[in-house]
């Protein structure tokens, strides 16, 4: 009896917000793929909803197989993130990335809201996060952000070698986000992400 | 030509003229796990409302016409620092510095477009009318920014000066009575102080280099000495200064002047002495660099208006 009643998949709409939170939390970054908006602290919140009224791009379908989920009043993802650095340039492929996930996982309506404050810091970012950067080949953020004028450099380590003889080649880097090193052992240059 | 359709690029080549009456042949790349085939994104990208126009920032207040015209001014200045930098894309002095200077551009636009939004609010307008659509007298940046970028003595010591300013503004912002101001003032400050550390390590690099390098930077700072002053002149928003909303820069300059010499100090160089300019930017009167520094920022955007991609 059970077995019949869970049988119906995915129509639960508790499940398919669960779905569509999940969803929005695997979207990666497009500049460091190996990283999900989540990892980053780019994503604040996801919430579902139920939809106020019906969805009007599934209603104008014409095709037989939209009825399905016509009936229902569908689901609204609202997705609120905020940019690492303020001109960075993924903000708008990050929300299309959100729109598409959240509607592949069964949204009928996304908003996504892009929020400044507070101000996003690498302190935010996961440890699963930081790991992953480590294991890509970026040195991950080395420390917490500092409240004062000027942080105190700690040694960055080499994500190949892992030596902590590194030298810095450019403060800027290929991305907002990261600064250019060297290790001095292994010689190969890397990105770190800098402590923001 | 169907959009659906795969065809291998044999089927093409062998048989162009039967193409049309093909049966649609199933993909050929199998799609790989997760990944999105063209059909995909083509059956997807309708569905997205908004793809192609600028994502902005959720402002819940309205400001003021005086405080849109107060934001409009910090707007000005971190665009036209932006557009400036944004000249040596692919023409930096090394690799490096090259990067270096056009991420501060991008940080420099990040702080501008949110003023700039914001302002918008206020006057009715989006952030592109306001960037592209407004001629040199509306323009509320000062003398400074427009400076050519000259050489890279010159550049640096603009972007310290500006940089240096910004820190001291945007640190006085934070307490400001206006919370969207003082949250694009907390987001821009950390991106602030890394250009004043740039800056001074560049400053310092060159000041207490070699000869050349000492004599050009000395130069360069002596070319921007003049519009420094017009960056404390209370006069452009004194009202919102009584308000709580702005914040004084006349009340910035000890600071300045102070953070200033201990830096040049470190580069064995001179506060230069040399007469301030009459600048008048913040009520619209520019130098003649403004309307170059424009027409190529602009022309795009007034040739192909409303235009998106």
């Amino acid at each position: 009896m059970m077995a019949t009643e869970t049988a119906a998949p995915m129509t639960e709409p508790a499940e398919t917000a669960e779905a569509i939170v999940r969803s929005v939390r695997s979207v990666c970054d497009p500049e460091i793929p190996v990283l999900t908006i989540a990892d980053l602290g780019i994503l604040r919140s996801v919430e579902v909803e139920a939809a106020a009224e019906a969805d009007e791009t599934a209603e104008g379908k014409e095709t037989g197989e939209g009825k399905e989920t016509g009936g229902t009043a569908g689901l609204r993802a609202h997705v609120v993130i905020t940019p690492t650095y303020s001109g960075c340039p993924a903000m708008e492929t990050i929300r299309v990335d959100v729109q598409r996930a959240a509607r592949a996982a069964g949204a009928t309506e996304v908003d996504v809201e892009l929020v400044f404050s507070p101000a996003w810091t690498t302190d935010w970012m996961s440890d699963e996060g930081k790991a992953k950067l480590d294991a890509y080949g970026i040195a991950p953020p080395t420390g917490k952000a500092a409240a004062g004028p000027i942080g105190l450099s700690m040694a960055v380590k080499c994500p190949l070698c892992h030596s902590l003889n590194t030298t810095e080649l450019s403060r800027f880097g290929s991305t907002a986000c990261k600064a250019l090193y060297r290790c001095s052992d292994c010689l190969e240059p890397f990105d770190y992400f800098k402590v923001h | 030509m169907s959009t659906e359709t795969n065809p291998t690029p044999e089927a093409e080549a062998h048989a162009p003229e039967a193409y049309e009456t093909v049966e649609p042949a199933p993909p050929v790349q199998p799609a790989a796990q997760g990944m999105p085939t063209v059909g995909d994104e083509l059956e997807v990208d309708p569905l997205l409302p908004g793809a192609g126009v600028p994502l902005t920032a959720t402002i819940t207040s309205v400001p003021s016409e005086d405080v849109a015209r107060y934001a409009l001014m910090l707007g000005d200045d971190a665009l036209i620092t932006a557009q400036r930098l944004g000249e040596l894309v692919a023409k930096g002095p090394e690799l490096e510095e090259d990067i270096a200077l056009t991420n501060i551009a991008l940080d420099q636009l990040g702080a501008a477009r949110m003023f700039l939004q914001y302002a918008g609010r206020g006057l009715d307008k989006t952030e592109d009318e306001l960037a592209y659509f407004r001629d040199e007298a509306e323009f509320r940046s000062c003398a400074l920014v427009e400076q050519p970028n000259g050489d890279f003595g010159q550049t640096i010591a603009k972007v310290l000066l500006t940089s240096l300013y910004q820190q001291l503004l945007y640190r006085g912002l934070l307490d400001s009575s206006d919370e969207f101001l003082a949250a694009v003032a907390a987001k821009s400050i950390k991106e602030v102080d890394y250009h004043v550390e740039h800056a001074s390590m560049w400053t310092v690099r060159l000041g207490d280099g070699t000869e050349e390098s000492h004599r050009r930077m000395q130069a360069g700072l002596e070319m921007m000495w003049p519009y420094v002053d017009e960056l404390f002149n209370d006069s452009p928003c004194a009202d919102l200064i009584d308000s709580g909303v702005a914040v004084s820069p006349a009340s910035l300059r000890e600071e300045f002047d102070a953070r200033l010499a201990e830096i040049l100090q470190t580069a064995t160089l001179r506060v230069p002495e040399i007469p301030p300019a009459r600048g008048q930017g913040r009520f619209g009167l520019h130098s003649p660099h403004l309307g170059y520094i424009l027409a190529e920022m602009q022309v795009l955007a007034r040739q192909h208006p409303g235009a998106t991609w």
